[in-house]
């Protein structure tokens, strides 16, 4: 076997965080803390690059697996990635560091145990992407709950205790039916490896109820309408750099394991549900759609359309075209940097201002130039303009849906006008219109890290937009892979 | 009787008991030396039982009347670990209520002698003498701080309600010796047949009895108030070492004799473990005092233990073992925090008195964060593994009612360990605590802590070890 990368992947940011553990904690800006976070943040980004780079785009079979015996005649501790995963773990290792440099202005006390917990959330997350055993998967997914309960808690907003526990209690009632599939796959199998699992099939009399426990967990965490009402709470409540991974990073395991999962282990369950995914996306989308134009509090707007450009994603996973999936994929990694972009560009005038409300701003086009040029590139990105990321992802999936059901498919297209309105009328009300409040003469533009930081987003975004072709070669084997299993699997029912 | 020598630890236990009871009557101001000698004693005995017994696979003595297996051995061992722990950290908090007497360590050891010869138990006599002994012990060692109002009400209470449990008790062993002829274990199992109902009657008081003994709803009411009454380093070994003895008794109970009287007796143990689980996560919840909460969860992490029991299989018990020794080190290391919660001389024991904690003690917090977590039951933590087997087992019975009741209540004991969390993170600080702990309790809560974080790395050891228990 070569070197463990995958492995040093998840392990690295924890020995970053113990690391941190010992250094001294200081009040105020811990300069030590913030680079060795920094440090390790951009080394696993350089790791994971490399990993992009060794990563062969023909194969659709699982690469860089690690197989150790953890709990003898058991479970065995087995990562890999194909094209699917490796996307997202790149996306972990990009918006982490980010996250790292932001929290200069956001945190102001114990800086260093947060930067402790956002390491900590790095390794579960990329541990969640790589995992090929659904134990081994569960305890990522589980744990991750543990910092960010904590973020949440300890360095959010006036109702973060709150926010924290139904945060937490609500991802864990949603897991929990989980972990009985898991076993209840175990004693069914006699394995809980994923690829072997992909080779012998589940019977299909079970297939209904362990979807639906799977779904449970998974539609807590996408969120799927009903239960989405924990994230608006969540959001509004974290620190930015919280709302970030949140946004960007966490939401996205729930449509990875919709597609690794759900599409891979049930595929005849999937079909089934099918018509159930469909009527909560389309609700997710225009629902949320209509209520993020009424919110006023931009993190809470930014949070609802969350929920709506999710739905497109579950759409279009379940829609079980290639186009679909392939859509929903890079919509997850469009929305992971533009909702990254957008709760950053929110907390750069938060700082400065201490107010989340959309009516205290207007005409900062006047007085911050610079901002509102990024601010609009990722308004624009976010309702799917042609030429930024977005809209590939939307796209594809509206594609796919129309493939598979035109009725659902005309009901979503609608949801991206009402994207596209809710958006630019934040934009409207936030950048243009008159400089009424006498405060933000004041305001200064970005500074040097929140320029840096995002420009890091907006390039991909653009750069995406109109050449999306890396990305799509790196899932299309995977995807037709999936798709073609999904089909034999079908057929043999 | 070549064989004696399996005994060794109950013999050189009783030996120690009565030396240090003489060198207490002869020798003055003696507490300090009869602590030290006791925790001597039971060191050695540990090491007699694992060199005596450990690799004996099932042997039975005296006409079969005690039996020394791998269960019984395992067992032993933890009891003593567990006793010794608990009495190497009492030291300091028995010093500040000045009720560091020669009485405590040897109603420790007395009450170990007793577990002992329970979990070795193979006959209904010797059970129930073995029972005795270690309720006795532990009537006083509930009353122990009689100056206090509390302490004393605790000790009264428990010895009440525990005489009727014994009473229930040793009325369901005559009704089954009146059936069976006999009170040998293995020799009723022989005579029993399942057209017997009124033999069902004895089974349910035997049970009754022994789910009072561990707790189990709807035989708990004594749990909170006994467990906030008494010393707190006397309720760390309620917590932990009487349980393990009783839950030894139960599976040997359940399994030896009565195994083929299985569908008489799972649905009584279901319903306690369903029980147990959603009473003990949602009366929790209220609480204000940390013991009276520590008693409700315990009540609660019973229900899983007996879950385990529920299935009837080999890994049935094994993962009951696996919670029950899990259980004991979480326990372990939160009692360890709760008693480094003194200033001047004066310990805290409200929820409240956590508040902040996280400014002045991070590293304390930080403990305490990790065994709130891992009583919840949220992986990668020690507890996580603990419910896992449990639920491993019980799924592969498809008791899929069970493993997802049981699944539901962890989220709704969450809550209450996270309101702890909240309070010791979230919440303005107070004043500083002591930080000059003994070096025990500080060891303790090291161990303890290190053992349930990393717990994930090799969770093969336990495994092994408890697979080589085979009851059935």
């Amino acid at each position: 076997m070569n070197f463990p990368i995958l492995s040093s992947l998840i392990l690295l940011p924890i020995i970053g965080a113990l690391f941190l553990f010992f250094t001294k904690d200081k009040e105020g800006n811990n300069l030590t803390a913030k680079y060795v976070a920094l440090f390790t943040t951009v080394v696993n980004f350089l790791i994971s690059i490399y990993l992009w780079i060794a990563f062969d785009q023909y194969t659709s079979s699982f690469q860089f697996i690690e197989d150790r015996i953890w709990i003898e005649g058991f479970i065995n501790y087995k990562v890999g990635i194909d094209g699917i995963s490796i996307l997202f773990v790149i996306l972990t290792t990009f918006i982490t560091p980010l996250c790292v440099i932001s929290v200069n202005n956001s945190v102001k006390n114990r800086l260093r145990d947060f930067l402790i917990a956002i390491l900590i959330m790095e390794s579960f997350m990329i541990g969640v992407f790589c995992a090929l055993d659904l134990v081994v998967f569960y305890l990522f997914f589980e744990a991750g709950l543990i910092p960010m309960f904590l973020i949440i808690g300890i360095w959010g907003g006036t109702r973060r205790v709150y926010s924290a526990f139904k945060f937490f209690l609500y991802t864990l009632l949603g897991s929990v039916l989980m972990l009985v599939a898991i076993i209840s796959i175990y004693w069914i199998t006699g394995t809980t490896d994923v690829v072997k699992l992909y080779e012998i099939g589940i019977d299909v009399k079970y297939q209904n109820l362990l979807w639906l426990a799977f779904f449970s967990s998974f539609a807590v965490k996408t969120p799927m309408w009903p239960v989405h009402t924990w994230l608006p709470d969540a959001h509004v409540e974290a620190p930015t750099a919280g709302s970030v991974l949140l946004a960007a990073i966490l939401l996205k395991m729930a449509g990875y394991g919709f597609i690794r999962f759900s599409l891979g282990l049930f595929p005849v369950a999937s079909e089934t549900f099918t018509p159930l995914i469909y009527v909560l996306s389309v609700i997710a989308i225009i629902f949320t759609s209509l209520i993020a134009l009424m919110q006023e509090d931009m993190k809470k707007l930014i949070a609802y359309s969350s929920v709506a450009h999710m739905g497109f994603v579950t759409l279009g996973i379940f829609t079980l075209q290639q186009q679909g999936i392939e859509g929903s994929i890079i919509q997850m990694v469009s929305h992971g940097l533009v909702s990254a972009a957008l709760f950053l560009t929110v907390g750069v005038v938060y700082d400065r201002m201490h107010s989340r409300l959309i009516s205290t701003y207007g005409g900062l086009v006047s007085v911050i130039p610079k901002y509102s040029i990024l601010f609009m590139i990722f308004a624009l990105a976010s309702l799917g303009l042609p030429g930024t990321s977005g809209f590939i992802g939307e796209f594809l999936i509206l594609m796919g849906a129309f493939k598979d059901n035109f009725l659902v498919a005309v009901i979503a297209s609608l949801g991206v006008i009402l994207g596209a309105a809710y958006m630019l009328w934040l934009y409207k009300r936030v950048v243009f219109g008159k400089l009424i409040n006498e405060d933000l003469k004041k305001i200064v533009d970005l500074n040097r890290s929140e320029y840096f930081i995002l420009s890091c987003l907006a390039a991909p975004i653009l750069f995406y937009g109109f050449y999306p072709d890396p990305l799509i070669n790196t899932i299309e084997v995977s995807v037709t892979d999936l798709i073609n299993m999904h089909e034999t699997s079908l057929a043999r029912k | 009787m070549e064989s004696l020598n399996l005994i060794l630890p109950e013999i050189f236990i009783s030996i120690s008991i009565m030396f240090l009871l003489i060198l207490g009557v002869f020798k003055k101001d003696s507490s300090k030396i009869t602590v030290n000698l006791s925790l001597f004693a039971i060191l050695i005995t540990t090491i007699i039982t694992i060199n005596e017994t450990f690799s004996v696979n099932r042997e039975t003595l005296f006409n079969g009347s005690v039996v020394i297996d791998q269960m019984s051995s395992l067992m032993k061992i933890i009891t003593l670990i567990g006793g010794f722990l608990v009495l190497v950290i009492s030291s300091t908090y028995l010093k500040t209520f000045k009720i560091y007497n020669i009485e405590y360590p040897i109603l420790i050891l007395s009450s170990i002698l007793g577990m002992m010869v329970m979990i070795s138990s193979n006959d209904l006599i010797v059970f129930y003498m073995g029972l005795e002994l270690q309720s006795l012990a532990l009537y006083v060692l509930a009353t122990y701080n009689r100056d206090q109002l509390k302490s004393s009400e605790a000790g009264l209470k428990y010895f009440v309600l525990s005489a009727l449990s014994s009473g229930l008790l040793l009325y369901g062993c005559s009704l089954v010796y009146g059936f069976a002829g006999s009170t040998n274990f293995d020799i009723i199992s022989n005579q029993l047949n399942s057209d017997q109902y009124f033999l069902t009657f004895g089974i349910v008081f035997i049970l009754v009895g022994l789910a009072f003994k561990i707790s189990a709803v709807p035989f708990h009411m004594w749990a909170p108030d006994v467990y906030e009454g008494s010393p707190t380093t006397v309720t760390l070994f309620f917590t932990i070492v009487p349980k393990i003895a009783a839950l030894t008794v139960f599976i040997r109970f359940l399994y030896v004799p009565f195994l083929n009287l299985i569908d008489q007796w799972q649905m009584i143990i279901v319903f306690l473990s369903i029980a147990s689980m959603i009473f003990g996560a949602v009366a929790a919840i209220g609480q204000t005092n940390i013991k009276r909460l520590i008693a409700y969860s315990s009540i609660s992490h019973i229900g899983y233990t007996l879950a385990g029991l529920a299935t009837a299989t080999n890994e049935g018990i094994q993962s009951s073992i696996i919670y029950i020794s899990i259980y004991v080190v979480m326990n372990l290391a939160l009692f360890s925090c709760l008693l480094m919660l003194k200033r001047k001389d004066q310990y805290y024991e409200n929820i409240d008195d956590l508040s902040g904690l996280s400014k002045n003690h991070p590293l304390l917090s930080l403990c305490l964060l990790l065994i709130l977590f891992s009583l919840a039951g949220i992986p990668p933590l020690a507890g996580f593994f603990a419910k896992f087997y449990v639920f491993k087992a019980v799924l592969e019975q498809s008791m899929y009612f069970l493993a997802i009741i049981g699944l539901l209540s962890t989220v709704v004991a969450a809550f209450y360990y996270l309101r702890i969390i909240k309070i010791i993170y979230f919440d303005k600080e107070k004043d500083q605590y002591d930080t000059d702990h003994s070096l025990w309790l500080k060891f303790s809560l090291t161990v303890s802590t290190i053992l349930i974080l990393f717990y994930f790395v090799f969770p093969g050891v336990l495994i092994e070890v408890v697979s080589r228990i085979n009851i059935i």
